[in-house]
């Protein structure tokens, strides 16, 4: 087997809260290869995000070591996290996070903007993913003029747009109606057959059933671990 | 990130909130109108008293008696105002001794009342020559000056301001008639064209008659030899430097002086007025600025106030911009280009309404407005620096916001 893409050992994260100290996660290990379709399931408050905001170095380890595509992000500052984030991960959260001045494409072209990719190639790029995610009719409108599915849809097409080594996404279907959340699943179903690596975070059994691999989460622990579920 | 995408980023964010984005640059607006108005109307002042003076002749020697006292106050000593004389005033006006000057006028002048028929009015009679119109740059409203005739044989002529004339007389047009100094009765021959006032002083409240009917019959003050200024205008505005050497070497000379250390008297440019006048006007100026640096200080304050609350209300914004790899020197410099975009934008709209204004006040205040170039230049330079040192704060604060606090916010 290859390289893995993300290799977690012993992370630990604490959050001081004025005096309180609060161990959110407790010495995980995980090894994810690349075109594997993870989902991470626990209960709320279980250290989910957490785990995602690690993964997404979004934030850093209190202690362990962090590999993400062979660079080790554990120790790394402001500046180096930003580009990582930027090279390696494409983000889904469960509230969409698009920027309502910005139409479709403007959105899904945002990282390549940070990426200092030139306005002409940016813009192919970004139409290629919209579609992808079949809103290649609705690359002008802006938010506010998509549904919800349609808006994570754009949310999808703007973390694939760099080719990121992993796609993260923090409770996808979390805001979606039953419809879209099988519109949006299916989509990534799709993305993982044509070989994306992808991390699915969720509370739901039944949406984490999709994926190939399934970590139980459970007061910032693994348990059970990596045992896989039959698709 | 490439510096045109920072730019439209920016642009976007301050299109996206026009109303506030009006109303943050109002306060830029109004401090660089405001910088453009006092600057232009302490330059315009400046412009009209340099005008004023100009018209008085910029090519004039003012001889004083006493010697003037410098900053230490050491020099002095004389001061007594009666060292300089009618026999001072014949040399000056000779061409081989001062050959830079041209006309000499010296001024014997007392307060005295002056009589018509029931009414009286007192004001400054000055004695002099008949180089006095041509010195002084007066002109005759009715009739002519006195001649040298008359000023030769002491005659009883007056000449009388305009504004002697209308208060004695109540009209100008007075020549021929009689007035009484007394129990003197001099004949008017001429009154003075209208030239205004300097300070305080009206021009046009005076009476002139020759410098021997001053000493004569008018003068009562025991001095018959003493005169209280000469004037003397140099041969061109050219030789005004060189004149005025000739005339202190000469009058060292007469009063029997080594060095003029020790001068009894004061011989003064009217270009010294012109500095002491222009010096005025830079502190009005720079008072001026000050009051409106304030306005600007205020207008910068607005800036920093609104940008934080534009820091606040767009946290999410930033954290998602952070997620999808903005580092914290692409959101400082997006704060900070929004701030002084809203400076330049401030300070453009702020000229024009200063400039407009500068056109439109004059009529109405009757005051010049001088628009320089450099001001505008600067007006706009500063309303952008200023956007700039407002914006840092608050860009800092932007930057430094951690990307899962600021996604987590709602
Ligand atoms: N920034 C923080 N500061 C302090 N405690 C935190 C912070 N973020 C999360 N926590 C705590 O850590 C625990 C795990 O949170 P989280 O990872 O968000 O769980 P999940 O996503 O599984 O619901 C929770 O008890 C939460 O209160
Ligand atoms: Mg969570």
């Amino acid at each position: 087997m290859s390289a893995p893409v993300i290799e977690l050992s012993g992370a630990r994260k604490t959050y001081h809260t004025g005096d309180i100290e609060f161990e959110a996660l407790r010495g995980i290990d995980c090894r994810i290869f690349p075109g594997e379709y993870v989902a991470i399931v626990g209960p709320s408050g279980s250290g989910k995000s957490t785990l995602m905001n690690i993964l997404g170095c979004l934030d850093v380890l209190t202690s362990g070591r962090y590999v993400l595509a062979g660079e080790d992000v554990s120790q790394m500052d402001e500046v180096a996290l930003a580009s990582a984030r930027n090279r390696r991960i494409g983000f889904v959260f469960q509230q969409f996070h698009l920027l309502a001045s910005l139409t479709a494409v403007g959105n899904v072209e945002l990282p390549l903007v940070y990426a200092g990719i030139p306005p002409a190639e940016r813009r192919e790029r970004a139409m290629v993913a919209l579609e992808r995610v079949g809103l290649g009719d609705k690359s002008r409108n802006h938010p506010g003029q998509l549904s919800g599915g349609q808006q994570q849809r754009v949310a999808i097409a703007r973390a694939l747009v760099t080719e990121p080594a992993i796609v993260l996404a923090d409770e996808p279907t979390g805001n979606l109606d039953s419809h879209s959340t099988r519109d949006v699943l299916g989509m990534l179903d799709d993305l993982h057959a044509e070989g994306s690596t992808i991390v699915l975070i969720t509370h739901e059994s039944d949406v984490a059933a999709r994926a190939g691999t399934v970590y139980n989460v459970t007061d910032g622990q693994f348990v059970g671990a990596g045992t896989g579920i039959a698709k | 990130m490439r510096p045109a995408d920072l730019l439209a980023s920016s642009w976007r964010a301050i299109r996206s909130h026009k109303m506030r984005s009006a109303l943050t640059m109002l306060g830029i607006v109004v401090g660089i109108a405001s910088v453009v108005l006092t600057v232009g109307l302490g330059l315009g002042t400046q412009k009209d008293v340099s005008e004023q003076i100009a018209a008085l002749g910029s090519d004039l020697l003012i001889v004083s008696p006493g010697s003037s006292t410098d900053e230490s106050g050491m020099r002095g000593g004389f001061g007594s105002g009666e060292t300089l004389t009618l026999t001072d005033a014949e040399a000056l006006a000779s061409e081989v001794a001062v050959p830079d000057a041209g006309d000499v006028a010296p001024e014997k002048t007392a307060s005295l009342s002056l009589e018509y028929g029931e009414s009286n009015w007192t004001t400054d009679v000055t004695g002099t020559t008949t180089s006095w119109t041509e010195v002084r740059s007066r002109d005759l409203l009715y009739g002519s000056f006195f001649t040298a005739d008359d000023a030769e044989a002491g005659a009883s002529v007056i000449v009388l301001g305009a504004e002697t004339a209308q208060e004695l007389f109540g009209t100008t047009s007075v020549v021929g008639q009689e007035v009484t100094i007394d129990g003197e009765a001099l004949e008017v021959v001429g009154v003075l064209a209208e030239a205004g006032s300097s300070g305080e002083t009206s021009l046009d409240d005076l009476a002139v008659v020759p410098m021997t009917t001053m000493v004569e019959q008018l003068d009562d003050s025991g001095n018959s030899e003493s005169v209280d200024t000469i004037y003397v205008k140099a041969a061109s505005s050219d030789s005004l430097s060189a004149a005025s050497q000739e005339t202190t070497s000469l009058l060292l000379n007469l009063h029997g002086l080594a060095s003029a250390d020790d001068a009894d008297f004061t011989v003064e440019v009217q270009d010294s007025l012109l500095d002491a006048a222009t010096s005025v006007y830079e502190k009005l100026t720079v008072l001026l600025t000050g009051i409106a640096a304030l306005a600007l200080l205020v207008g910068g304050i607005g800036v920093m106030n609104i940008m934080l609350v534009s820091v606040t209300e767009r946290t999410r914004e930033i954290g998602l911009r952070k997620a999808l790899g903005a580092a914290p020197a692409n959101i400082r410099n997006q704060f900070l280009i929004e701030a002084m975009i809203l400076g330049l934008s401030g300070g453009a709209v702020g000229v024009i309404i200063g400039v407009g204004l500068a056109l439109a006040l004059p009529s109405v205040l009757g005051s010049t407005i001088v628009v320089s170039g450099l001001a505008l230049v600067v007006s706009v330079v500063v309303a952008v620096g200023i956007g700039a040192v407002f914006g840092v704060y608050p860009a800092a604060r932007a930057a430094r916001l951690a990307p899962i606090d600021a996604l987590r916010d709602q």
